[in-house]
């Protein structure tokens, strides 16, 4: 009770303090003129916007808060993009780490101590000015892997292109339902386990189930997502989708910065499996395979995945660097030149914060709804 | 004639059989020209100061420690670098150690039926039933669905041991299996050790448990410095000590 009390006088304070800040600087700000409004939002920003790949640009009609939209989706793009490949990177570097191969695990220590401990922004010049913009060939003499072309403009993609908007809603409506009909297939067995002991390879048939159900459903709504490849045109590509090298620039070194920090998380984990665990492991006969499998992963990623998510989050922040390479993210193009060009500072460094913010609170969510699931199956 | 079928007859009924084994850390040389061969249903206890190679000796037996020189066959099977033969071992030598390991991500039920269905490939079913009844057998059926974490020091030595006889192995080893343990657990896990010897099981322990030692075992076996300084049964062991190191082990342990 004393506790609430003093919470709640100390809550008290910090509201008003904050509100006196609030009116202290709104008054300085009407003082030295300076309008504080949200009535720029719905103005046409004069200034343009290269790459907008989600919502529609148009030089003279898209407005500020439009212009924040798009910066926020170009960060989420490239979080994204790096988030995926920075965890297979890492985790791939991080286990190298740990073999017993000299050379391997050398190797990735050495990896690891570099990208680590070089200022990204360094490293994102390094790689955009003096590796890409520098080495990378013009698009008639693109590198190739596989599907996917890299010039000095940038990375080439296939891009899925939605053939039937009904139909692909439709589909992955049925997909949703596929699942649920799997979550109450796997109830039942499970039931049906404690009741009579009759067990079934319950993993298995739902993967086949989802997969026959889908593919099924697909070709029954006519093929509603194509995928259309890249084709080298005569000067320039056709079809697919571009990454503009600033993208590929910073997803690349933020993936390499990031994976460094994951390998090491990786490495840590799967060092906190101790020895008694692995000789308890084989003394009751099973392979190497299955011990890591079963024994080692999963007592590794309990780990592993806390502190990883923290880097997901950094590499979000992160990404604000991109005005080195001129990536048009929500720092660029909103806490740069939508400020320069309006002077909100106020409300566009607030909205700007928010997003991030909001961005730390969803990870510390996800973060929370990991370990107390951790917790549930350990004590 | 006669001599020979005496041979055989012992072979039939020895289940491991070391010869000549020596060990090497790096350069310290851990094991020295141990000899020792077990009878199916026989149960030793080794005893000994710490550092005399008791756990190196017993952790060879299912290749947790890789020895040099000497054989070692276990159930006519020869340890050796043959991935196979290490593996079958394994599944025929059940090992409980000082600190429990058990898998503390999966079940009392889980950590009980893991090998059982990857190694022996049962099915689930099969192996539920069976780590039950052996879950009985210890006295903790009812903490099947709990985790490690969250049983006693006893109770979860007893769920390994139990892990280990969902084996179905043909000789236990234990190291230290009560050294961890508060002396009113230590009670409880010797019980169930003391039940499975009367079960037939073999059994080599490492264990200063002079009380069980005296109870249980058809031989004792003192080492120290990496040699077996003296084996007998546990009457001559405790009352006419050859040795007087054993002398002198001895009269320090029973002052305790
Ligand atoms: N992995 C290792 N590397 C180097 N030396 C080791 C290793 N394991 C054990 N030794 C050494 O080998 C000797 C025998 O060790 P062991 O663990 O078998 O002794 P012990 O009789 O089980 O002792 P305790 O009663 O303390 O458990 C000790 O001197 C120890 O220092
Ligand atoms: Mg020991």
């Amino acid at each position: 009770m004393r506790s609430a009390i003093i919470q709640g006088v100390l809550l008290f304070i910090v509201c008003y303090a904050l509100l006196s800040i609030y009116q202290t600087t709104i008054f300085n700000l009407e003082e030295r003129g300076i309008k504080t409004s949200t009535s720029f939002f719905d103005s046409v920003a004069p200034f343009k916007v290269g790459f907008s790949p989600f919502l529609d640009y148009e030089l003279g009609k898209t407005t500020y808060i439009e212009i924040f939209y798009i910066g926020v989706l170009n960060t989420i793009l490239v979080a994204v993009l790096g988030i995926v490949a920075a965890t297979i990177l890492g985790f791939a570097i991080g286990i190298m780490r740990s073999s017993s191969n000299w050379l391997a695990s050398k190797f990735s220590l050495v990896y690891v101590e570099i990208f680590r401990n070089m200022p990204l922004l360094l490293q994102i010049m390094f790689w955009n000015f003096a590796i890409f913009l520098a080495f990378l060939p013009p698009p008639k003499q693109s590198l190739e892997f596989g599907v996917f072309y890299l010039n000095g403009r940038g990375l080439q993609t296939p891009l899925p292109i939605i053939e039937n908007s009904n139909n692909f809603n439709i589909w992955l409506v049925t997909i949703f339902f596929s699942f649920i009909g799997v979550y109450f297939f796997r109830r039942w067995a499970k039931k049906r386990f404690f009741e009579t002991g009759k067990t079934l390879p319950v993993f298995s048939l739902s993967l086949v189930f989802i997969i026959l159900f889908t593919t099924l459903m697909f070709y029954a709504l006519g093929g509603p997502l194509t995928i259309e490849l890249p084709v080298l045109g005569k000067f320039n590509f056709k079809g697919g989708a571009q990454l503009p090298l600033p993208l590929f620039s910073l997803w690349f070194s933020l993936t390499i910065y990031t994976s460094a920090f994951i390998a090491e998380n990786v490495r840590a984990g799967i060092a906190s499996v101790s020895k008694g665990q692995i000789e308890a492991a084989r003394s009751i006969g099973l392979s190497r395979s299955q011990m890591v499998r079963m024994v080692i992963i999963p007592q590794a990623l309990r780990v592993i995945i806390p502190p990883t998510i923290s880097q997901y989050l950094n590499l979000t922040k992160n990404s604000s660097l991109a005005m080195a390479v001129g990536y048009e993210e929500v720092v660029a193009v909103w806490a740069n030149i939508s400020l320069n060009q309006t002077g909100q500072a106020l409300i566009i460094i607030a909205m700007t914060i928010i997003f991030f913010e909001c961005c730390s609170l969803f990870t510390s969510f996800v973060l929370n709804i990991y370990n107390r699931r951790i917790q549930l199956s350990e004590r | 004639m006669t001599n020979n079928q005496a041979e055989t007859m012992n072979d039939d009924s020895t289940i491991i059989s070391i010869s000549k084994l020596n060990k090497w850390y790096g350069n310290f040389h851990a094991l020295k020209d141990i000899d020792l061969s077990v009878n199916k249903t026989e149960k030793i206890v080794i005893c000994g100061p710490s550092g005399s190679g008791k756990s190196t000796l017993i952790r060879c037996i299912n290749r947790l420690e890789v020895h040099q020189e000497g054989s070692i066959i276990v159930d006519g099977v020869e340890l050796n670098d043959d991935v196979k033969h290490i593996n079958e071992i394994r599944s025929e030598v059940g090992m409980v150690f000082q600190h429990f390991n058990l898998f503390p991500h999966l079940t009392v039920l889980e950590n009980c039926t893991l090998a059982p269905i990857w190694v022996r490939k049962k099915s689930r079913n099969e192996a539920n039933h069976m780590a039950m009844e052996l879950l009985e057998k210890v006295r903790i059926p009812d903490q099947a669905d709990k985790y490690p974490g969250q049983l006693s020091g006893g109770q979860q030595q007893r769920v390994a041991i139990a892990r280990a006889l969902c084996m179905q192995p043909r000789v236990m080893l234990f190291d230290e299996p009560t050294s961890a343990l508060d002396p009113e657990m230590i009670k409880e896990v010797l019980e169930t050790m003391i039940e499975l010897a009367e079960s037939g099981m073999t059994m080599i322990v490492v264990t200063h448990e002079m009380g069980f030692a005296n109870k249980v075992a058809d031989r004792i076996i003192f080492m120290d410095e990496g040699q077996i300084v003296e084996q007998n049964d546990p009457e001559t062991f405790f009352n006419n000590p050859e040795s007087d190191r054993t002398k002198l082990f001895l009269s320090q342990i029973l002052d305790h």
